[in-house]
């Protein structure tokens, strides 16, 4: 049976971990769990952020908030909407396609780095986050960057604790910035584009200077699955405006006029935008309660829709594009057909492929994964040894780090 | 003035000079080893120039092979080696050491690849920051962070410091538009991280050697994003009765979820000293003055600046100047961007780079001036309001001793005010040696500890710029 150490303090997580050390009993960190698939904690103790809650300080005229690292993203969320401002990076919500319960926690969010489809304006997570407390694996309670915009002193620990995926310390408190929620947003909607043709229409939207904050596409085979069969035509090309009012409207008719030689073209009120939007962020189309292998993968924007064609002449696949092309959503009938995945990412110029889900044996049979070469691995090695040089996180290496 | 100090150089490569030397001309090109004293002198130092080393020897390698061989080497023998761009570190970080290879990108300068299809640009690492806009810019593009040294400093040196400039309120600062690098780890490995894509697997090593100070390895290429340029910019100018109506003005315009580009700030002394300079029509009889700039659309600037200026009104703004034309705008920001050179014609100056929350402006604004009073020196304030990064100048006499060292201390106690007011030692322009010292002020042992295992876990001997950003004292044994 594996222990739930849940501390309140820095002090009591420092004492866990060090106890932990002392007996060799390795810990998962975990958040709010939505990312946990089975409950055991593969057997291991766990050391849960769940009561390490709260907003420890929120000013809106600066733009940042600092929070302790189990808090709820909903606390967030409602605390940053009575002040109209929002978290830039639109975290993905991952529940309803890894079919998963629990509560995303704001420590979650960075540890994760997780970022939705204003990726290419706003940044990732880690271009939010300013500062972190964190506990170590020697028990040191650190303290890295601040709460300021701009920070250059010293080596930025804080980006190598976003996207650590608790395999480096134990975050316990994290200072982010925010930006105003947009006046208003629309859709520009572009219909029939085949995945190329999108590719091409997606590149001219974002050469011009209208700032489009979110360019996907939505081949036939998804359409359906967004906004209830909502959309408009076969396959959807779909192109975010965010501003002010008059300004949106000034830019929607000036894409509009540019995409018109692309296909048909029509706009989605705010509502849907909003809504088509989150339902991209979270993979809605691949939300099927199934465990059909889905990758997500990040490429150069024009090599995505070239990925998945030389995919399809190979093994089944579907797939949808966040990022402009660069980021591809692909669910496998079957197999999730790893090394073939990789092979194609590589030939058509590099990225990296995630395996996000599938059923339980076949995530411990693939690497999930990107590897990294041989330089490249040894440098991460010798990076975690600094952090945890007892090896006590070592085990979300291998569970932790798949997602 | 001589205060900080260096790691005292290591006697055994002293000794071994002519053979060093000799062994790195046998490594390299014709034309790619400076060794010659007389040769040495220009790379003695950087923009901080009251601390100079003249160093053992200067490798300007033209591709990545060599810059590993000379790496490989260096490394097998334990000579510390500093890597090189422009030299223009406010911080000294490029000053080398007695007994130190630098290793120059200045011949890599190549624009190696630009693809507008997926907005990046992938270019070697001794190409300058205004290079890249430059090659881009007929087709509508640009690379964000500009820092007002643009014309000279090389996106390598960029990525060492983690670099910044007016209009990173809305793009962002290195970090954030930089996709991936070729660099050379310290013992002449090469490695690739990231790419054309907007992320990159695994631990965010991009992001712990953005802003590392040559400590962490050689950057030889770099994929930077472009982005496509604005339909049109504007500036306003703002003049002030007060800094602290200034600050507060600000602190409401970011308050009030309007994003400029750039807000600059400007005291009296920094105004009048670029006023004579560039005759930028900018208003004698106020103590503070902004310049905010908006772009988009012309409704979009339309609506933006009307939003702007009710707000400066709130704060009893004086002076208000909309900028009709775009000589008029280039003339606005012709006075802001020539405040470095400017103030350099008056006197010496060294330039600080504290960043504070916003609403803690005011304060820092007061505590300034007051230490600049009590050590009978002067100053001029101009830096990037939006985002707290503060930049005073602190006005010296550099053939008088004992000003420089009261500037420099004075320049100690107001970053220390900016760490105790929530905020940090530097904002863009790196620690290098002029803040190593202070690192004790932000960072507890614990802390600092944690970035030296890191930097460790790259270049365990540390031979990588050894005697850059940490404390000399307290440092792991090697
Ligand atoms: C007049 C003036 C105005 C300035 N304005 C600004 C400003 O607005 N914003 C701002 O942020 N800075 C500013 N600076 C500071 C300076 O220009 C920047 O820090 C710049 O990025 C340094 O680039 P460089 O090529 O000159 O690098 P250098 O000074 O040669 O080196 C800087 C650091 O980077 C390291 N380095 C250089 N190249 C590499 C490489 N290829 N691989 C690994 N490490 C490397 C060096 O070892 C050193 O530690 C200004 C400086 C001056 C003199």
């Amino acid at each position: 049976m594996s222990v739930i150490h849940d501390p309140l303090s820095e002090e009591a997580t420092s004492r866990i971990i060090r106890a932990a050390v002392a007996a060799s009993s390795p810990l998962e960190i975990r958040g709010g769990g939505t990312r946990t698939l089975s409950a055991g904690g593969a057997g291991r103790d766990i050391l849960s952020s769940a009561s390490l809650s709260g907003i420890v300080a929120y000013n809106p005229a600066e733009m940042t908030m600092t929070a302790k690292s189990g808090t709820p993203l909903d606390d967030i969320e409602a605390a940053l909407s009575e002040c109209r401002q929002m978290l830039s990076f639109e975290p993905l919500d991952v529940r309803a396609l890894l079919g998963t319960g629990g509560i995303p926690t704001i420590g979650g969010v960075f540890a994760t780095n997780a970022s939705g489809p204003r990726r290419f304006v706003a940044g990732a997570a880690r271009d939010s986050l300013l500062g972190v407390r964190f506990v170590n694996g020697s028990g040191e309670i650190v303290k890295a960057g601040g709460r300021v915009m701009k920070n250059v002193t010293g080596l930025d620990l804080t980006k190598l604790m976003a996207g650590s995926f608790g395999t480096l310390a134990f975050m316990t408190e994290v200072t982010f910035r925010l930006l105003p929620v947009p006046e208003t947003a629309l859709t520009v909607v572009i219909s029939d584009l085949n995945d190329a043709q999108a590719a091409a229409a997606m590149a001219t939207a974002m050469s011009m200077s209208v700032e489009v904050s979110g360019a996907a596409h939505l081949p036939e085979s998804v359409r359906g699955r967004f906004l209830g069969g909502r959309l408009p035509g076969g396959a959807a090309t779909v192109l975010r405006l965010e501003g002010l009012s008059a300004s949106v409207s000034v830019r929607a008719e000036k894409l509009t006029a540019a995409m018109a030689s692309f296909g048909p073209v029509g706009t989605l009120d705010p509502a849907d935008t909003a809504q088509l939007w989150r339902e991209i962020r979270d993979v809605h189309a691949f939300a099927d309660g199934t465990a059909r292998p889905v990758w997500r993968i990040s490429v150069a924007p024009t090599a995505g829709h070239q990925l998945v064609a030389a995919l399809r002449l190979e093994t089944g696949v579907d797939a949808f594009y966040d990022w402009q092309g660069g980021l591809v959503w692909l669910r496998m009938e079957s197999d999730p057909d790893a090394e073939l995945v990789r092979r194609y990412i590589k030939a058509l110029g590099g990225g990296h492929a995630t395996l996000l889900r599938a059923s339980a044996g076949v995530m411990a049979a693939t690497q999930v994964t990107q590897p990294q070469g041989e330089a490249i691995e040894a440098l991460n090695a010798r990076i975690r040894e600094k952090f945890d040089p007892a090896g006590i996180f070592a085990g979300n290496v291998a569970t932790g780090a798949r997602y | 003035m001589e205060q900080i100090g260096f790691l005292p150089p290591k006697a055994a490569v002293l000794a071994r000079r002519d053979e060093i030397v000799g062994d790195l001309l046998d490594l390299l090109p014709e034309g790619c080893l400076v060794h010659e004293t007389r040769e040495l002198v220009p790379f003695e130092t950087d923009a901080f120039v009251s601390y100079r080393r003249v160093p053992l020897a200067v490798a300007l390698p033209e591709t990545t092979a060599q810059v590993a061989a000379v790496m490989k080497y260096c490394h097998r023998y334990g000579i510390p080696v500093v890597p090189r761009g422009a030299g223009t570190s406010l911080a000294g970080g490029a000053i080398p050491q007695e007994d130190a290879v630098v290793i120059g990108l200045s011949k890599m300068s190549r624009i190696l690849d630009i693809d507008f299809a997926n907005r990046t640009a992938t270019v070697q690492a001794g190409v300058t920051n205004l290079a890249i806009s430059d090659a881009v810019s007929p087709d509508g593009y640009f690379y964000a962070p500009d820092p007002s040294s643009q014309l000279a400093c090389t996106i390598g040196g960029n990525i060492g410091m983690n670099s910044g400039g007016a209009h990173c309120l809305k793009y962002g600062v290195t970090t954030n538009n930089l996709l991936g690098v070729k660099m050379v780890l310290v013992d002449g490995t090469v490695i690739e991280l990231g790419g054309k894509a907007l992320d990159a697997p695994g631990l965010d090593l991009l992001g712990i050697v953005c802003g590392s100070e040559g400590q962490l390895g050689i950057v030889t290429e770099a994929t930077v994003r472009l982005i496509a340029k604005p339909e049109g910019a504007r500036p306003v100018l703002f003049g002030f009765d007060s800094s602290e109506e200034a600050g507060a003005c600000v602190a409401d315009i970011i308050g009030a979820g309007i994003i400029p580009v750039a807000i600059e700030f400007m005291d009296r002394p920094a105004i009048a000293i670029c006023e004579a300079f560039a005759g930028a029509g900018y208003p004698d009889d106020v103590e503070a003055l902004l310049i905010v700039e908006v772009e988009g659309s012309e409704t979009e600037m339309d609506d933006m600046l009307r939003a702007i200026i009710e707000i400066a009104r709130r704060h009893g703004v004086k002076v208000v100047k909309e900028s009709q034309s775009a000589t008029q705008a280039a003339l606005i920001w012709k006075g802001r961007k020539s405040a470095f050179g400017a103030t350099g014609r008056i006197a010496d100056y060294i330039c600080m780079d504290g960043t504070v929350p916003l609403s803690q402006l005011p304060h820092v604004l007061r505590g300034t001036a007051e230490i600049i009073e009590r050590h009978g020196l002067r100053v001029a304030n101009v830096f990037h309001a939006g985002d707290g990064n503060m930049h005073p100048l602190i006005l010296f006499n550099a053939n008088d001793p004992e000003d420089a060292a009261r500037a420099e201390q004075a320049g100690n106690e107001i970053l220390k005010l900016c760490v105790d007011a929530g905020g940090c030692l530097t904002g863009e322009h790196g620690v290098g040696i002029e803040k190593r010292d202070l690192m004790r002020h932000q960072y507890a042992e614990v802390d600092l500890n944690q970035q030296m295992a890191v930097r460790a876990a790259f270049d365990p001997q540390w031979i990588l710029n050894p005697s850059k950003v940490f404390p000399l004292e307290g440092r792991p044994a090697a």
